[in-house]
């Protein structure tokens, strides 16, 4: 295991009732008051409740931007259907598998690599607690594994348990406590350095959180959507937040309810925002047509999971990009833009609300389930410039009537909001003309059509349109592409090669379309050799990129379907192969 | 109510257009604009204060054919559309137009929830029996063994969609039906389904001359309704299960029930409160 950062990857794994998520998510928050970063990642059977999960986790001191190839530690609380996440939890002989005995062996399914094994009588030590619970044993005996101060557990649980009374209290860190005594028997793992206090200002967000405070920010005040997974918890999150902010959220009949009712409140002049996922969007796509067409702006949040159809609702594959980027009928521009992490999911959100209202058009917001679901301890996001700004009219002009799709240089024209008097005018999905008459001439079409595309074209995208990174002794001639999720393992990948005094560049799009073929040659200045690295089967970005950047003859592509992310070391096997 | 000074502000056609409706001539839908143009004056409500929703099909061409603030959508998708601008914009009015197809079969769905959602929307649905834009196929509303469509010769064969029970049943909180032969009656009821909180539903028989030229005899069938509104949902539900359709004129139900609107708060919070929620 090639280690650059310091850091230490541990899965717990469990059956429903295990309290394998809220162990994970007290751990995590322990690890935030130790001062650490964190990354957690989680996975679930299809049950709707109580099925088995698995926590996974990466604690570093310093902010985490992928996991890791492998774990440090499997602590399974018990085995139940556990071989169904093997996948997802990679092991190598320098793993460690911590069980309980009075669950029985591990399943062979996991030893495939030889990992080291432990047992930790998890059942039983908390028998002899009051109260006691197997899983704040095994948070006892992963403290103790990993380093973490035992006081930072005891502030979670006091936070966390207040409610429950002192007796909760004392039972839950009686069994944290037995777990550390337990662990002296235990084979080691890495332990991550007790850190100082904190020094800069961090959050513990979710994607999905993070997608939703970005849409307040950038000034969303109406959300229309129906829940699907993985998108409701930016709804739950949103739900309760706006009403805080002077904004509502409506739960509509379903996904066509939405998209119109959130045309509707744009229309009406409030900026809005709906959030779902592939199936979702696919019934969407008729009606953000009506959105480029009438000029309404909008943000469409999907939070991707694995398609086609249902798929695999509860996991993560970047495999929307050809419906978000194609799938309108016409020739309808619009805004496609992707996060490419859990903290820069409210930096595109904020950066889509503001492209939608400067340019009056719809803005697809792309996330996954894996960064939309994740927690991660981060500095604190910056605070941003992008608010909403609508080019509005607001005064009729004596003599003259009011052309909603006026022809303007910038293709933008000013907006009149209902109630505004003297600029009475019907919004439409018609072609139209400059007063929004409906029209069925060829010289209105062609002139709209050039409108709408004018406005995406002379927008200024500033460098937001894609983070270019190289490592620390410059770009070389190598580059790897990427996008989204896939932009954490490429980063650390990145990290790696830097490490070992080589050299390459990490290019992750932000702005997928409109394409920015000028800025992409910039950024390819040098470069002779390119990795392209995607979480689809067929390699939608990679064709993208083909279609419309200038790529070096010398390109190969590293894309698979989901749920599987990459691991850095996927990435960097890649190059090197290449260059061998 | 408003005062006579107010009244004499607007007439009818200051809330029309010059745009030329597509409609065929003797078509229904143009007592309908008539009438809705009237109900506004009647109402004084500046025009920029009324917005006009709606989808696709003859009669959802409405909007621009009036002077007020209007959305053309597209097909089925009206109702979301006036929903979502009602909540976000609780100062217009806001009607809907559209027509049976529009209305019943691809927007179904949102005519359900827009009755039980009941936001303060005026819903007038043009009913003519048939899609007339297409050039004559059956509608929802159509009865089982009209075979003039070449979609289905033999007839559809299905009981025709009765609206006001669905609406009823769903919860919409105003219920009428009126007759385009009848705009003076119409522009009144229109009037009242505005002005009445809540879910209006008015259901307008408006003859499609050209593709069910026979409708040109509901002039004569259509009487008026010899009972007024009642309160009561299971007596209203009788009446509308035993009606033949032609009861028109008169409004049917009216309910009681609170419109839909999660209030905007005043905003008693701030961004960097919801902010520090993520602070470690």
């Amino acid at each position: 295991m090639l280690v650059t950062i310091n850091s230490v990857s541990l899965v717990i794994a469990g059956s429903g009732g295990a309290g394998v998520v809220t162990a994970g998510s007290l751990l995590l928050d322990a690890a935030a008051k130790a001062g650490w970063y964190a990354l957690m990642s989680r996975s679930s059977g299809p049950q709707i409740r109580g099925g088995e999960a698995a926590a996974m986790l990466r604690f570093a001191t310093e902010p985490v931007m992928s996991h890791d190839d492998s774990f440090h530690l499997l602590m399974a609380i018990d085995w139940d259907n556990i071989t169904r996440f093997s996948a997802e939890i990679p092991l190598t002989a320098e793993s460690l598998i911590v069980g309980d005995p009075a669950h029985g062996e591990a399943p062979a399914g996991l030893l495939k690599n030889n990992p080291r094994q432990a047992a930790l009588a998890m059942s039983d030590i908390a028998a002899k607690i009051e109260n006691g619970r197997p899983n704040m044993v095994a948070l006892g005996a992963i403290a103790a594994l990993i380093g973490l101060p035992p006081g930072a557990m005891q502030a979670v649980v006091e936070d966390n348990l207040k409610r429950k009374g002192q007796a909760a209290i004392d039972a839950s860190m009686a069994a944290f406590h037995a777990g550390i005594a337990a662990a002296a028997d235990l084979p080691a793992i890495p332990q991550l350095p007790a850190v100082a206090a904190a020094t800069a200002p961090r959050w513990s967000i979710t994607g999905n959180e993070a997608t939703g405070l970005g849409a307040i920010r950038g000034g969303v005040r109406f959300v229309a959507a129906y829940p699907i997974t993985p998108a409701t918890e930016v709804l739950e999150w949103l739900a309760p937040s706006l009403a805080k902010v002077g904004g509502m959220l409506v739960q509509a009949e379903d996904e066509l309810a939405s998209i119109n009712q959130i045309i509707g409140a744009s229309y009406g002049g409030v900026p809005a925002m709906t959030a779902t996922s592939g199936p979702g969007l696919s019934l969407m796509i008729e009606s953000l047509g009506l959105a480029v067409a009438a000029e309404v702006p909008l943000v469409v949040v999907d939070v991707m999971r694995v398609g086609p159809s249902t798929g695999i609702a509860t996991k993560s594959e970047q495999s929307d990009l050809n419906i978000a980027v194609y799938g309108l009928h016409g020739d309808a521009p619009h805004i496609v833009v992707a996060a490419n992490s859990v903290s820069d999911c409210l930096f595109t959100t904020q950066w889509a609300v503001h492209l939608a209202e400067a340019m009056q058009v719809p803005a697809l917001v792309l996330t996954d389930q894996a960064m939309g679901q994740a927690r991660a301890i981060v500095p604190k996001p910056a605070e941003l410039a992008f608010i909403g700004q609508r080019l509005t009219a607001t005064a009729a002009v004596e003599g003259e009537r009011y052309k909603r799709y006026a022809m303007t240089g910038s293709g933008v024209s000013p907006m009149a909001i209902p109630g505004t008097p003297g600029l009475t005018h019907t919004a439409d999905g018609l072609e139209h003309n400059e007063f929004g008459t409906p029209s069925s001439q060829a010289s209105d079409h062609l002139a709209q059509m050039d409108k709408r595309s004018r406005k995406l074209t002379q927008f200024t995208y500033g460098d937001h349109w894609a983070d270019i990174e190289d490592s620390e002794v410059g770009a070389g001639d190598t580059a790897i592409i990427t996008w989204g999720s896939s932009t954490g393992p490429a980063r650390e990948a990145l990290r790696r090669i830097s490490a070992t005094g080589g050299k390459a560049r990490l290019i992750s799009v932000r702005l997928i379309a409109p394409v920015q073929p000028e800025k992409m040659a910039a950024a390819l200045q040098g470069i002779n050799r390119v990795l392209v690295v995607e979480q689809s089967h067929s390699g939608q970005f990679h064709r993208m990129l083909r279609a419309f950047y200038d790529l070096p003859k010398d390109t190969h592509a590293l894309h698979q379907g989901g749920p599987l992310a990459f691991g850095p070391g996927q990435i960097l096997e890649q190059l090197n192969v290449w260059s061998a | 109510m408003e005062t006579t000074a107010q009244k004499k502000k607007y007439a009818a056609k200051d809330y029309k257009s010059d745009l030329k409706p597509i409609w065929c001539p003797g078509c229904g839908d143009y007592t309908v604009l008539n009438s809705i143009t009237r109900a506004l004056a009647e109402l004084a409500l500046p025009p920029e204060q009324v917005a006009v929703v709606s989808g696709i099909g003859c009669s959802s061409r409405i909007p621009a054919y009036t002077s007020v603030y209007g959305f053309h959508g597209v097909h089925g998708r009206a109702l979301p559309v006036a929903t979502g601008l009602k909540l976000a914009r609780p100062d217009l009015t806001v009607l809907v137009t559209g027509g049976d197809g529009d209305g019943f079969s691809i927007g179904g769905n949102h005519f359900l929830h827009a009755c039980r959602r009941n936001v303060d929307l005026t819903y007038i649905v043009m009913d003519n029996q048939v899609y007339g834009m297409t050039k004559g196929q059956a509608s929802p509303t159509t009865a089982p063994d009209w075979e003039g469509s070449k979609l289905t010769p033999e007839g559809t064969g299905i009981n025709p969609f009765q609206p006001l029970v669905v609406g009823l049943a769903s919860g919409a909180n105003f219920i009428a039906r009126v007759s385009s032969s009848d705009p003076i009656n119409m522009a009144r009821i229109i009037v009242e389904a505005i002005q009445h909180p809540g879910f209006s539903l008015v259901q307008v028989l408006s003859p499609c001359v050209t593709f069910r030229p026979e409708q040109a005899e509901w002039r004569d069938i259509v009487r008026t309704a010899v009972v007024d509104y009642t309160d009561d949902a299971a007596r209203a539900a009788r009446r509308l299960m035993t009606d033949d359709g032609f009861n028109v004129g008169k409004v049917l139900f009216k309910g009681s029930r609170p419109p839909f609107r999660p209030e905007f708060e005043h905003s008693h919070g701030s961004v960097a409160e919801l902010e520090a929620r993520f602070m470690l």
